[in-house]
């Protein structure tokens, strides 16, 4: 509509255009008053505190007492921090390259002409297990794990292998929590690459096949480099989530055997809630935050120009 | 090419097969041992098919453990919370989609920049702040710091700015000013959008489970997800087919509205990734 038209009609009603503006402006600031509301209060606020109280020692009962950076600088020398950084940074890096092989692997061959069915039963079995909890995932997978009665053991013992210590022996507990969190989310890459090559125009095939490229040096020569943005964006929201995570480890071994699946989430929860040193706790979220923000930055700036847009 | 079945067609079947089942070997799993007699919850060499066809068990999680409560604690926190957010997020996406008003634009960065902020960030401060007002192991720990999200304004606002803005300039001759427009036009047109933010934040809030661990201490105001990991510890291996009796009803809601909403949820699950 025209100012023209606005105005005429505004006029006919006997308002002034400028006091419908206002009307506008007023219903809109109303509008997003309540999200506004819980912003400030849930992430705003929270945000600022967390980082001020990071500078303090502070256990809810007694006052705040400030002590610069010294809850920074313990964290360097805390080995409890250190080896859950440890384990959540290679966690969360062994995790996305699996999920990213296999989800890539998987999105190529669902691509093919399959029948309809068969590929909408493919799609709900790769899908289910992102809409249910992790709590469920974690329950269900520990008993699947178990060492004595567990089917995994079974089935591997039938191989002669095992049997395998999935959750009670330090060196394994981690690689059973990656397996784990891979059954769970691998599906969410699979989404995004199936997204992705649907976009990838099929006459590049076609042109690369009476070229006489194979369905290999298709794959690395035209998917790939096609799908690299869409390979980088699951790669860092991958990390970005899995930096966090909690839930699984938690379920399956409360972060044991000893600290062998201790992740940083876990350092903070058990400081945080478990002594209520919140200073301290504010304070590793605080670099995890940092972390991930940068994670997030590079995405917008590097995504552009590190990879290939078709 | 139509027509013939090639050798690279049928290893792809097979990988996608072969996968396929080691997805659904847990659920099945699941299904099965849920249905067996408890104390021979753990039989090797395992039995796939739900042989004793227990039912028993479904009867019993709800009589041994306060599993009623805890389903009706979730549906609580959970309807609350679904609600809370499309009222508040379609009202400011309606706002930031089509209103005119100072400062719009640094208002929905800033808001936007805020689906970045990890939870863990906020977590000690709200957790001090429900403690504060004295929430602590009530439900209303759980829903207030939960009404309102960045998130699902940006996903109300791509669907709103899709609607003709020639209906609401009808709607605004007829005389309607923008909460009539928004109620009469905005929010109808807009509902596969409101659909696919109440399908996603039902799937994750039915799920949560950090929050809840951290608010919650008592057994009566459990949801579902904590529930059933303190019940697993409580009861044992000799109860495991109950457990997961209770772990398949938790499931229940979820997969229904999966198999029922597939494409909208699984597009709504792309759109999540960028929040992080």
């Amino acid at each position: 509509m025209t100012e023209q038209q606005l105005a005429h009609t505004s006029r006919a009603r006997g308002t002034t255009l400028r006091s419908l503006r206002v009307r506008e402006a007023v219903a809109g600031y109303l509008f997003v008053l309540p999200t506004l509301v819980g912003f400030l209060a849930f992430t705003v606020g929270p945000m600022l505190f967390s980082f001020g109280i990071s500078l303090f020692e502070w256990e809810v009962l007694t006052p705040p007492r400030f002590v610069g950076t010294a809850n920074y600088a313990f964290m360097l020398r805390n080995e409890r921090f250190l080896n859950g950084f440890r384990n959540t940074l290679l966690f969360a890096l062994v995790v996305v390259a699996v999920n990213v092989a296999i989800s890539l692997l998987l999105a190529v061959a669902i691509q093919r002409r399959l029948p309809t069915l068969l590929r909408a039963y493919y799609r709900t079995a790769f899908f289910l297990p992102l809409v249910i909890s992790t709590a469920s995932v974690a329950i269900v997978l520990s008993f699947v794990f178990n060492r004595e009665f567990g089917i995994a053991n079974y089935y591997l013992g039938l191989l002669g292998i095992g049997p395998i210590p999935w959750l009670t022996s330090s060196s394994w507990a981690m690689t059973t929590v990656v397996i784990a969190t891979v059954w769970k989310s691998f599906g969410f890459d699979l989404i995004v690459f199936v997204a992705g090559l649907q976009s990838v125009p099929r006459h590049l095939y076609d042109a690369a096949a009476i070229d006489g490229a194979n369905g290999w040096q298709q794959f690395w020569r035209i998917t790939l480099p096609l799908l690299s943005p869409t390979i980088f964006f699951a790669t860092v929201v991958g990390v970005i989530g899995n930096l966090q995570v909690f839930d699984q480890a938690y379920i399956l071994t409360k972060g044991g055997p000893g600290d062998a699946t201790r992740t940083v989430v876990m350092v903070i929860y058990d400081d945080a809630f478990g002594t209520l040193r919140m200073g301290y706790g504010s304070a590793i979220a605080a670099v995890l935050f940092v972390l991930i923000m940068t994670l997030t930055l590079a995405q917008f700036a590097l995504g552009r120009r590190l990879v290939h847009y078709g | 090419m139509t027509g013939r079945i090639r050798p690279s067609d049928v290893l792809a079947v097979l990988l996608l097969t072969a996968f396929s089942v080691l997805v659904l070997m847990p659920f099945v799993f699941m299904i099965s041992t849920s249905l067996r007699i408890p104390r021979e919850s753990f039989t090797l060499p395992p039995k796939w098919l739900p042989t004793d066809f227990r039912v028993q068990n479904y009867r019993d999680v709800f009589d041994l453990v306060p599993m009623g409560t805890y389903v009706v604690n979730s549906i609580k926190v959970t309807a609350a919370i679904v609600l809370g957010q499309v009222v508040t997020a379609s009202l400011a996406a309606y706002a930031f989609a089509r209103l005119r008003f100072p400062g719009k634009d640094l208002l929905f960065f800033l808001l936007m920049s805020a689906m970045m902020v990890p939870l863990l960030v906020t977590i000690i401060p709200v957790f001090v702040l429900v403690r504060t007002l004295g929430l602590v192991d009530t439900h209303a720990s759980l829903i207030l710091p939960a009404l309102t999200t960045p998130f699902g304004v940006f996903l109300l606002r791509q669907f709103f700015l899709t609607i003709p803005r020639e209906l609401e300039e009808a709607a605004f001759i007829d005389g309607a000013g923008p909460w009539r427009t928004f109620a009469s036009v905005v929010a109808p047109l807009g509902a596969p959008g409101i659909v696919v933010l109440t399908i996603l934040a039902f799937n994750g809030y039915w799920n949560e489970f950090f929050r809840p661990l951290i608010f919650l201490n008592s057994a009566e105001q459990y949801t579902l997800p904590i529930g059933l990991v303190s019940l697993r510890g409580y009861m044992g291996t000799n109860s495991v087919a109950v457990v997961l009796a209770g772990v398949t009803i938790a499931m229940l809601p979820v997969v229904l509205v999966f198999v029922v909403a597939q494409r909208r949820l699984v597009e709504g699950i792309a759109l999540t990734g960028i929040k992080g």
